[in-house]
């Protein structure tokens, strides 16, 4: 079997698996983990294939989450418009915050990403369309393209399914894209880079932005899925999450950062019902086994394992 | 009474005290945590979790054996000293050789199991702790009467900045714990144990975390969450003052209290969120912090 | 290319087997042939001592009084962790009401009851909240499958100005959580006493989780009222009072914590929170058979006394029950039919009643912290000060927003 036709053969899997999987498992819960799963894959674009740590991500995800349910709810917009909507607002704040810190690198990019989505974070909590911590509730799922009806858990699986492929595939194609390649040799190098005569400040900018708006786009999604966004949305613990989701899965690979999400859903939902009390500890030393042991992640040690077991064949 | 902004004189100048008093406690807080990541270039997002068991260990030794608030001071940055030779010893010696925010995402994770264990075992609501019986009562300043705890607290916050302050920069012992961790296979060539440095060092850092720990039990609630809502604050003051320099740390965080306590008379709101508004701001115009220098 | 593939597919698949999760038919009597309880909660974090692990024992002990089974079905008790986060919450109370579980209760926490509501709605199950606060559980965001039991930030708050007021507590200064529940917190009671004849000199606002609140109280010092309203909960609450007892301010002003729950007092010590008001629809040394029902309590949870949240699942699970035995069926409606209808009365309740928009009412009573010299043990912690009847303690059918009432 040829390389190109393995991974051909991958894609279908995966794809016959989403296609497949709300007939087994619970479509909102699987929402949930692919709203995640996008969330993830947007923060990746920054990290893995940029070498930038944002510790502020959620207030994309939480910005479009928010505009996409005040449209949706107060405006009376229609979905896909207030998806668009969310995803806009997600794409401009992240010009804005892009812009203020893509200077930095380091510790004091990761600080500065926190401080701007704190202050993001403040004001949602002031601004009273948002209902404070009871959060902005009862959003209208209401109908696709005015045809298809969104009420039905199954249907808006498929069209979130749609949603995260959309993402998926955007982020994949930048990555093998030239676009991409200058990116990665600015993770790997970036004097270099800027030696040979590349705008480093400008392409770090671009793929800051389209990682805002697609976790916007993310984020704008799940406020439909869910009726509601909370302060939770936009609160640091869950750009913490997204980070623990990358690291977790592999930041690496394309796919890590789905299946870190999926793990990291499928063990905030499975664990709550068993642990009590002991969940945050065991996330916590999962946490830290990651980054002592597996710091390719679930991807990379599964990579590094068939690597090794088949042999390095080209 | 003279009036600013509509606020009486007298009670900005009570707001601005009661914010020098905070602004020591940040000052201690981030002390500590400038001197890890300023010799050892590790992000202790553990620090909030030393500071909590700093004060539960204090509650706790008053509580079993009835020790005082006074031999608390002592023990409780000796016994989470240790607990960090322990923590350095066996996770974050691995991670030196790789990329420094590895090392803050294991102390996240380990925030996160410490504060964890501490939920599970003792709940939410916290301990009581209440002031030594010497220091209850008031201070008539004038304008103000200030707490005789809260004075103290200021006294000992400042001995202790300056000693550590001194230490570091001043005596030798401070200059082979610069030079091990700016120049370790050098340093070592000299003779000099700079494994052992590194250790020492993380443990003093996070020991002043303890130490803040106990000054804060009498005033502040004794709950396992008390650092988790502290952490990025104190982040934010290494930030500005810049995340090496110890001077930086300590003059922001009294800058800050200071500022805090302003922004708690016009728009207190905002107090928790005003640390955020000054840092985007400094690091727009001084990227490495205010006395920071650009590695 | 290929390896990363498998690493993807692997992993994938192993995460997509560890979930699992069927939909269910339901059908029958008793749907399912068992009756579940949800316990949904926060158990791990902020409010993990207010309901928590605490919750699901005293669930467990209204299902043992009723005696294990109703109309010949099981009944069966199940928990989960919200960890304060609304969309783990929603999902969880999606899974269990597509599945098997008939009831959820509990959550505490506001925005998880907001967003469980709406879920219960959908489903057409039933939610009866024993510890969320936010008032608009029974009013904007009324259901016709929500009950809102036990307490809300409209009683505490009355609760606590009233007899203060009566007593001579005229001018107030607020210290209010930056939050919605604060915020309501602070209207409510200013209502209040503006009606009866009082002031309200100021307020300031402090953001949630303050740890210092030293200039706040300053402030309300300054201010020179009577009584100093505590609008906000938990952790804040308690370092107010201790910051208010260090700096003397409980000498010449009254403390009033419009919601504070015993663990609360418990951890802040008698002596820092003598003398401080709190307003509870439940205290476990009231009477004889709470008392009878809070060791019983205590027993269980390693000598810990159980807080209104707790006392009001154990009393809205053992309604649940009745209200299944009386209706001869557990369908949802016919049961919120019968519950509405009942009087209730059980170790914690006495007369209750649950109106058209889903507030149950009952009494209401003003505490007030004991001194250290007063108190004979670790929970001997409050004394009583009045009674305040149902209809004066929860805001009136009239003045509800909730569209389901028929104006």
């Amino acid at each position: 079997m040829t390389k190109a036709r393995a991974r051909y053969l991958g894609y279908a899997l995966l794809l016959a698996a989403g296609v497949l999987a709300p007939l087994v498992i619970y479509p909102v819960f699987l929402m949930n983990a692919l709203c995640f799963a996008l969330f993830a894959c947007a923060f990746n674009l920054l990290l893995g294939y940029t070498g930038l740590l944002s510790f502020g991500h959620a207030a994309f995800f939480g910005t479009a989450a928010y505009v996409t349910g005040y449209t949706a709810k107060v405006m009376g917009l229609s979905t896909g418009l207030a998806i668009l909507a969310g995803t806009a607002a997600a794409v401009l704040l992240g010009i804005v915050f892009g812009g203020l810190s893509i200077r930095r690198q380091g510790i004091y990019f990761a600080m500065i990403t926190l401080a701007l989505a704190q202050l993001i974070f403040f004001f949602y909590l002031q601004a009273p369309f948002t209902g404070g911590e009871d959060g902005l509730q009862g959003i209208p799922r209401g109908k696709l393209f005015w045809v298809i009806n969104l009420e039905n858990d199954r249907i808006l699986y498929y069209v979130v399914f749609a949603i995260f492929l959309f993402g998926f595939l955007l982020i994949h194609r930048t990555i093998h894209s030239p676009f991409g390649q200058v990116m990665k040799a600015i993770r790997e190098n970036e004097p270099r880079a800027v030696s040979l005569g590349y705008d480093v400040n400008k392409y770090k900018l671009m793929a800051f932005v389209l990682s805002a708006g697609l976790a916007g786009l993310a984020g704008a999604t799940n406020a439909i899925v869910f009726t509601f966004v909370t302060l939770t949305d936009v609160d640091w613990h869950t750009s913490g999450d997204v980070v623990l989701m990358t690291l977790l899965g592999g930041m690496g690979s394309i796919f890590g950062p789905v299946v870190g999400a999926f793990s990291i859903v499928t063990l905030e939902s499975k664990l709550s019902d068993k642990v009590g009390s002991l969940v945050t500890v065991i996330i916590g030393a999962i946490f830290c086994v990651c980054v002592l042991l597996f710091r390719r992640g679930i991807v990379g040690e599964i990579q590094g394992l068939y690597r090794r077991v088949v042999g390095n064949r080209v | 009474m003279t009036e600013i902004f509509g606020v009486p004189i007298q009670a900005l100048f009570g707001q601005l005290v009661l914010g020098l008093v905070n602004g020591c406690f940040y000052a201690m807080l981030s002390l500590g945590l400038a001197i890890i990541f300023g010799m050892l270039n590790i992000i202790n997002f553990a620090h909030g979790a030393f500071y909590m068991i700093g004060a539960v260990f204090t509650w706790f030794v008053l509580d079993t054996w009835n020790i005082s608030w006074w031999w608390s001071l002592l023990l409780a940055p000796l016994a989470v000293g240790i607990f960090g030779i322990v923590v350095e010893r066996l996770l974050l010696k691995r991670l030196y050789k790789v990329d420094p925010l590895y090392g803050l995402l294991l102390t996240f994770g380990l925030a996160l199991v410490i504060e964890g264990l501490f939920l599970h075992k003792h709940g939410s609501s916290g301990l009581p702790y209440g002031i030594p019986e010497v220091f209850q009562g008031a201070l008539n300043l004038g304008f103000m009467f200030l707490p005789k705890y809260r004075a103290i607290v200021v006294g000992a916050t400042l001995a202790v900045c300056f000693a550590t302050w001194f230490v570091i920069e001043r005596t030798q012992l401070g200059a082979y714990l610069r030079a091990g961790t700016e120049n370790p296979p050098l340093v070592q060539a000299f003779g000099i144990n700079v494994p052992v440095m590194i250790t020492l060092t993380y443990a003093i850092g996070v020991g002043l975390a303890g130490l803040a720990g106990v000054l804060a039990a009498p005033t502040l609630q004794v709950s396992p969450l008390m650092g988790s809502n502290l952490i990025i604050v104190v982040f934010a003051v290494v930030v500005i003052g810049g995340m090496g320099s110890i001077l930086g740390s300590i003059v922001t965080g009294l800058g800050l209290g200071l500022i805090e306590g302003l922004t708690k008379v016009f728009y207190s709101q905002a107090s928790n969120t005003v640390v955020f508004m000054i840092m985007v701001l400094v690091l727009l115009v001084r990227p490495a912090g205010l006395f920071g220098r650009e590695k | 290319m290929k390896a990363k593939l498998m690493g993807a597919v692997a992993g994938l698949m192993l995460s997509v087997v560890a979930t699992g999760g069927f939909a269910q038919a339901k059908s029958g009597k008793i749907s399912g042939g068992v009756v579940k309880i949800g316990v949904l909660d926060d158990m791990s974090g902020l409010y993990s001592d207010i309901g928590g692990q605490g919750d699901v024992t005293a669930a467990q002990m209204a299902v043992d009084e009723f005696g294990g089974k109703v109309l010949g079905a099981p009944i069966q008790v199940v928990s989960a962790d919200h960890q304060n986060k609304p969309d783990v919450g929603a999902n969880k109370a999606r899974e269990w009401f597509d599945g098997d579980v008939d009831i959820i209760v509990g959550t505490v926490n506001s925005g998880v009851a907001l967003a469980v509501s709406k879920v219960a709605n959908e489903k057409h199950r039933l939610f009866i909240d024993s510890g969320a606060g936010s008032t608009r559980l029974t009013n904007e965001d009324c259901s016709p499958y929500t009950i809102h039991y036990e307490y809300d930030t409209y009683a505490t708050g009355t609760t606590t100005a009233k007899p203060i007021i009566a007593q001579g507590g005229k001018t107030w200064f607020f210290l209010t959580a930056d939050y919605a529940f604060g915020k309501s917190l602070q209207s409510d009671t200013s209502k209040f006493v503006e009606a009866a004849g009082g002031k309200v000199l100021g307020s300031v606002l402090h953001p949630l989780n303050a740890s210092d609140f030293s200039s706040f109280l300053l402030q309300a010092q300054s201010s020179g009222a009577q009584v100093i309203g505590l609008a906000n909960a938990g952790g804040d609450t308690i370092n107010s009072v201790k910051a208010a007892s260090e700096f003397g301010i409980t000498k010449k002003q009254k403390l009033a914590a419009l919601l504070i729950f015993d663990t609360d007092v418990h951890s802040l010590g008698l002596s820092a929170a003598q003398g401080l008001y709190a307003a509870t629809g439940f205290y476990w040394d009231h009477d004889d058979d709470s008392r009878k029902w809070s060791r019983a309590f205590g027993a269980k949870m390693g000598g810990k006394m159980p807080t209104m949240v707790q006392a009001g699942t154990y009393s809205s699970t053992l309604q649940y029950l009745k209200a299944i035995q009386a209706a001869g069926t557990d369908d949802p409606d016919a049961v919120m039919k019968k519950l509405k209808e009942m009087t209730l009365n059980d170790a914690t309740v006495k007369n209750g009643k649950i109106r058209p928009d889903g507030r149950m009412v009952h009494e209401f009573y003003l505490y007030q912290v004991k001194t250290p010299s007063e108190s004979k043990g670790p929970w001997d912690l409050y004394k009583l000060v009045t009674t305040v009847p149902p209809d004066q303690a929860f805001q009136p059918l009239s003045q509800s927003r909730c569209p389901l009432i028929k104006k």
